[in-house]
């Protein structure tokens, strides 16, 4: 359980991390000035919560080995691809602004209903960090959703652009309710409802999309997976050389 | 008493002077170009320091990072507004930065070669910056005045985080000294030219004194931030790339080298190492960004459209 635990914190850390990181990418680039700072909000809100989840897996890494020496920076700059367990869809390169705000609509309402439940789960630290972190992605969910709307009920290339999105991010929603061993072990103890969170999610998604005027893309019954296992996209492997740069090129500094 | 003596008046008064207040045609286009390049600094000065947003050596440094870069652009935000009080709209702001006609601060021309340099633009160019700023908080324009209270408390939080990143390098291994020290010799001399043209080659200050949108002359700013910054330095443990840097004990000053005006001149006519790339960066986000703003006003059309149909 032990081991399960310290995955599951590790997987909600990466998931926070590195679409945090990814979204940080849009800061000084935004479409204007109002959705730079909106958009980078929501990249540090996720860089706050994947803090917390690295900070309690290290403790609990030290914990089962006095000689670890984890921190939340060891856990984020000198782990190797293999080793980060975030979601596919949280890697996915930004694209356009269809393509991040679909991607951060996805994700945040997963978010959202995974932590509704944790938010009560025998898991203090866990609980508490999900509390927290229910009220900055109870307005990304607003946030994104009604960006969602507006391109997809907006002019004929926004929501062009927003159809070609869903369609290229759908196969990667699969993964977030596929459960790992990990997680089956942890949602079993914590007594988590997966299906639960399926529904609510595949529910909210469309009545979204439908306000949107686009839908559910049919046909699309396959989905991809290994993010939560270790195996990963082309594109993770150049967004850990960058952001581990310093780290890996002068080790055992302090910054 | 006309127009002209009786905002004068209020302005000698310490009175500020509001946006329906009645003022001088010259008083109304020198604040906007002034305000509109200090808004175009902070936006285009979130890109040398967003440059390294993506490689900050620790979460904890790159979640500063990012809330510095996100107050500039709030900055940004209130200081567009503040100039669109004096009938200039964003938009065409945005317009007058990209063909050139409007420019903003030289130092962002600059490239952010190593993590050091998110040191030293705190510490030097925030620190330079804030010391043109403070005086602003109290110049004569209510609008301005009041957006610059804001900046400033920001500013000098920024001034603190960068100083202190510096002094975790200078207390680190080799290459984090020797990081700190190339930083500080890069990010000098343009921090110094900050303040602009000497005294006697700038023709505007004897108005904008006059009129209360400046409160001291760019040489007397000038030394007073070299003033501080020498004492700071050697808590650093680092030095100024200046040979003639030196306490006079007579001026109760210190003297300092020659400024390089060629250098200076080079970089705001558009030849400075990113000039370039700096707007080329602003037009990309700009024009790549025109669908989702047409997009967004499309939407907010029909919702108004289809609320009205519904109120009728």
């Amino acid at each position: 359980m032990k081991n399960e635990l310290i995955d599951f914190t590790l997987y909600l850390a990466d998931n926070a991390l590195i679409i945090g990181h990814r979204n940080s990418e849009w800061c000084g680039h935004g479409p204007v000035l109002e959705q730079d700072i909106a958009i980078t909000n929501i990249s540090l809100d996720l860089i706050g919560q994947a803090r917390n989840f690295y900070q309690y897996a290290a403790q609990l890494i030290n914990e089962e080995n006095t000689e670890a020496k984890a921190t939340e920076d060891t856990l984020a700059y000198l782990r190797d691809g293999w080793d980060f367990k975030n979601s596919l869809l949280t890697e996915h390169p930004n694209g356009d602004w269809a393509q991040t705000i679909t991607r951060q609509f996805f994700f945040s309402v997963y978010q959202y209903y995974l932590y509704q439940q944790l938010q009560n789960c025998s898991n203090e630290q866990i609980a508490a960090i999900a509390i927290k972190a229910l009220k900055e992605v109870t307005y990304h969910v607003k946030w994104s959703s009604e960006w969602m709307i507006r391109l997809g009920d907006g002019t004929e290339e926004s929501n062009s652009r927003l159809k070609k999105a869903i369609d290229n991010l759908w196969m990667f929603t699969g993964e977030l309710f596929d459960l790992s061993a990990y997680e089956s072990v942890i949602y079993s103890a914590w007594n988590i409802d997966n299906d639960k969170i399926k529904n609510e999610w595949e529910s909210k998604v469309k009545g979204i999309l439908e306000e949107a005027t686009l839908e559910i893309p049919v046909n699309a019954t396959w989905h991809q997976s290994g993010g939560k296992t270790g195996t990963h996209s082309e594109h993770l492997g150049f967004l850990l050389a960058e952001m581990q740069s310093l780290q890996r090129a002068y080790p055992g500094n302090e910054w | 008493m006309n127009p002209e003596e009786i905002f004068q008046d209020k302005i000698d008064q310490e009175i500020k002077i509001e946006p329906k207040d009645w003022m001088p045609e010259k008083y109304r286009q020198t604040l906007i170009r002034q305000i509109s390049q200090h808004a175009h600094s902070e936006i285009v000065g979130m890109l040398p320091e967003g440059n390294w947003i993506t490689r900050a050596p620790s979460l904890r440094r790159k979640a500063i990072l990012i809330a510095k870069v996100q107050d500039e652009a709030g900055h940004g935000l209130y200081l567009y507004s503040a100039a669109e009080t004096l009938g200039i709209s964003r938009d065409e702001m945005i317009e007058q930065l990209h063909s050139g006609k409007a420019k903003y601060s030289s130092i962002f021309n600059y490239p952010t070669i190593t993590w050091a340099d998110m040191g030293a633009i705190g510490w030097l160019v925030d620190g330079a910056a804030i010391m043109n700023q403070v005086p602003l908080c109290r110049n004569s324009y209510g609008p301005y005045a009041r957006a610059m209270v804001r900046v400033c408390k920001e500013e000098s939080f920024h001034q603190r985080q960068g100083f202190e990143l510096l002094l975790h390098l200078s207390r680190g291994s080799e290459i984090q000294k020797r990081m700190c020290q190339d930083a500080i010799n890069r990010w000098w001399w343009p921090s110094v030219m900050m303040f602009g043209p000497n005294d006697d080659a700038s023709p505007h200050t004897a108005q904008s004194m006059k009129w209360k949108i400046k409160r001291f002359t760019n040489d007397e700013l000038r030394q007073k931030f070299v003033d501080i910054c020498a004492e700071q330095v050697k808590l650093l443990g680092m030095t100024l790339p200046d040979p003639d840097l030196k306490w006079n004990e007579e001026k109760q000053h210190y003297d300092f080298g020659k400024i390089n005006w060629e250098e200076f001149w080079n970089v705001v006519s558009g030849n400075g190492p990113c000039n370039k790339q700096r707007l080329d960066a602003r037009k990309k986000a700009w024009e790549e960004g025109a669908w989702v703003r047409e997009a967004a006003a499309a939407y907010a059309e029909k919702r108004k459209s289809r609320q009205n149909i519904q109120a009728a």
